[in-house]
Formats: structure tokens, C-alpha cells, sequence
């Protein structure tokens, strides 16, 4: 049952980034170029997907268990800590230059042509070295 | 204009669906590059089943909605360069931070976590001054 409900949540996260516009990387580049053309679209694509995500995150609060078993996420953690930051600023400059994250990578790898096959290689490669180079920056300079 | 506001926030309203879906019936946060990468690195091995059928239908609807809807422009570059550094970027980044897009921004921000919200401000920021740099300066994306 895991497995259906996982297709039914990625088939619904799937359709909604196609319908949405987001695998349009100029509707992405678009939302970040504030000196530009600057498109707004992406805030309603965020504003749309919190409605839901909201009220689910209220229904956890009342509900025991997750339906097909398990146990909720738990509770967010305040620590920010280096690799957060690090990280996020990495992403940021990568989802910037080709207007691409990891959901709509995914999506678009249907009709994104040979480009859209480069950065999912690339993208599995980086986060197949981020272990090693993580514990590297943590030798070198430990996190507090 | 206002045609695409009103299927970005149906298409966020399906994207927010099957994140609740996910987190109330399988009791996990929908990330997509937790997703990928706990299958990537192996740290999600336990789990691979529900990773697999998580990615293969957001690849495959929308494979099957082009047809009929028609084709979405990506608008994608062409500099294979650009790609691959991008991709990099995106696979390293979004790793040490341990969430995107979806799970930091939509599925943490929703539960007004700390994490989702610095996460978010610091990859919109990283990806608004990059976008300035290479852009509206150098003009080489």
C-alpha cells in the first residue's frame, strides 16, 4: 500500500509541477530575476501547495499515526548549523543558472531533451560525492 | 499573464495535495531531493520501494499529460556547461542542506519550520543574485 500511495502522491506532485508551469525554466529564471522580466508565477505555485500542506501539518497534530503505518517526521529541528546554509546557497546558484530543481527535473525528463538527461546525471553525481566532501568540510573545519 | 498565476496555484494545489498525501498516508516529508538522493548515496535503502514508485509517477504523468495537453516549452539552455554545473550545484547543494524546493520550501515552511524558512530565503537569494550575475550583467544565461 506504501508503493500506491507513493505513486498517487508523485503522480499528483508530477501533474502539478506540468500543470503549474515550473518545469518552464524561464518561468523559474523569471521569478528570480527581480532586475529583469520578473515573474511572479512561482509564488502562487508556493502559495497554492502551502493550503494543502497546512492543513495536513494540523491534521498530524491529531492524528496518532500515519494511515499505512509508521510515524510521523519529527518535530523540526531550530538548529541551523553550517551545511544548511552552505547548501542551500549552493542549490540556489545551480537552480539560478539553469532554472531547474530536483522535483521538476524529474517531471520535465520527458520532454527536456538531451539537456534536461545532463543535468539529472550531474545532479545524481553531486549528491552521490556530497558524503564524502561533507565529511572532508567536517575535518577541515568542524562544525561547532 | 493572470492565466499563468491561476495554473501556477492549481498546479501548487496538486503539488501541496500529494505532499499531504504522502505525509498522512505514508508519514514521510515529500522532498524530492531526499527522495532521489537516499536512493543515490543508499542511505534510503530501506525505503526504495517508495522512493521508486514516488519518482516514477512524477516522471510518468506528466510524460503522459503532454500529448494531450500539448508541449511544454522548457526553455531549457543549451550550453551543456551551464547544465552540468547547474546540476552539480543542485545535487551537492541541496544534500548538505538536506532539502529543495519542495521539502524545505512547500512541506517546511507550511509547518513553520525554522530550517525551511532560512533554507528558502538563502537558495532564493543564492538563485536571484546568480540570475543577476550571469544575466543582467554578463548576459551568458
Amino acid at each position: 500500500m506504501r508503493n500506491l500511495f507513493a505513486f498517487l502522491a508523485g503522480g499528483l506532485f508530477g501533474t502539478g509541477l506540468y500543470v503549474s508551469g515550473m518545469t518552464d525554466t524561464s518561468k523559474v529564471q523569471g521569478w528570480l530575476d527581480v532586475f529583469g522580466a520578473w515573474d511572479p508565477t512561482l509564488a502562487f505555485v508556493m502559495g497554492g501547495a502551502m493550503i494543502p500542506m497546512a492543513i495536513a501539518w494540523l491534521i498530524v497534530e491529531r492524528a496518532k499515526a500515519p494511515v499505512a503505518g509508521g510515524s510521523f517526521p519529527a518535530k523540526p529541528s531550530p538548529k541551523l548549523g553550517r551545511n544548511l546554509i552552505l547548501g542551500s546557497t549552493l542549490f540556489g546558484m545551480g537552480w539560478g543558472l539553469a532554472g531547474l530543481c530536483p522535483g521538476p527535473a524529474i517531471a520535465s525528463l520527458s520532454y527536456n531533451g538531451l539537456g534536461g538527461v545532463v543535468f539529472v546525471i550531474a545532479m545524481g553525481l553531486g549528491m552521490l560525492a556530497t558524503p564524502a566532501l561533507r565529511s572532508r568540510l567536517d575535518r577541515a573545519v568542524p562544525a561547532e | 499573464m493572470p492565466m499563468d498565476w491561476i495554473l501556477g496555484l492549481l498546479g501548487g494545489l496538486l503539488i501541496g495535495t500529494g505532499g499531504a498525501v504522502y505525509l498522512l498516508f505514508n508519514g514521510r516529508i515529500m522532498g524530492a531531493s531526499g527522495i532521489i538522493g537516499g536512493l543515490v548515496d543508499g542511505s534510503g535503502r530501506d525505503t526504495a520501494a517508495e522512493r521508486i514508485s514516488f519518482l516514477a509517477a512524477v516522471f510518468l504523468l506528466p510524460l503522459v499529460l503532454t500529448p494531450l495537453f500539448g508541449r511544454v516549452d522548457t526553455h531549457l539552455t543549451s550550453n551543456f556547461v551551464v547544465i552540468a554545473i547547474a546540476g552539480l550545484l543542485v545535487g551537492v547543494g541541496t544534500r548538505f542542506a538536506n532539502g529543495c524546493t519542495s521539502g524545505h520550501g512547500v512541506c517546511g515552511i507550511s509547518r513553520l519550520s525554522l530550517r525551511g524558512i532560512v533554507a528558502t530565503v538563502f537558495y532564493i537569494l543564492a538563485g536571484g543574485l546568480t540570475v543577476a550575475l550571469f544575466r543582467e550583467i554578463l548576459g551568458v544565461i
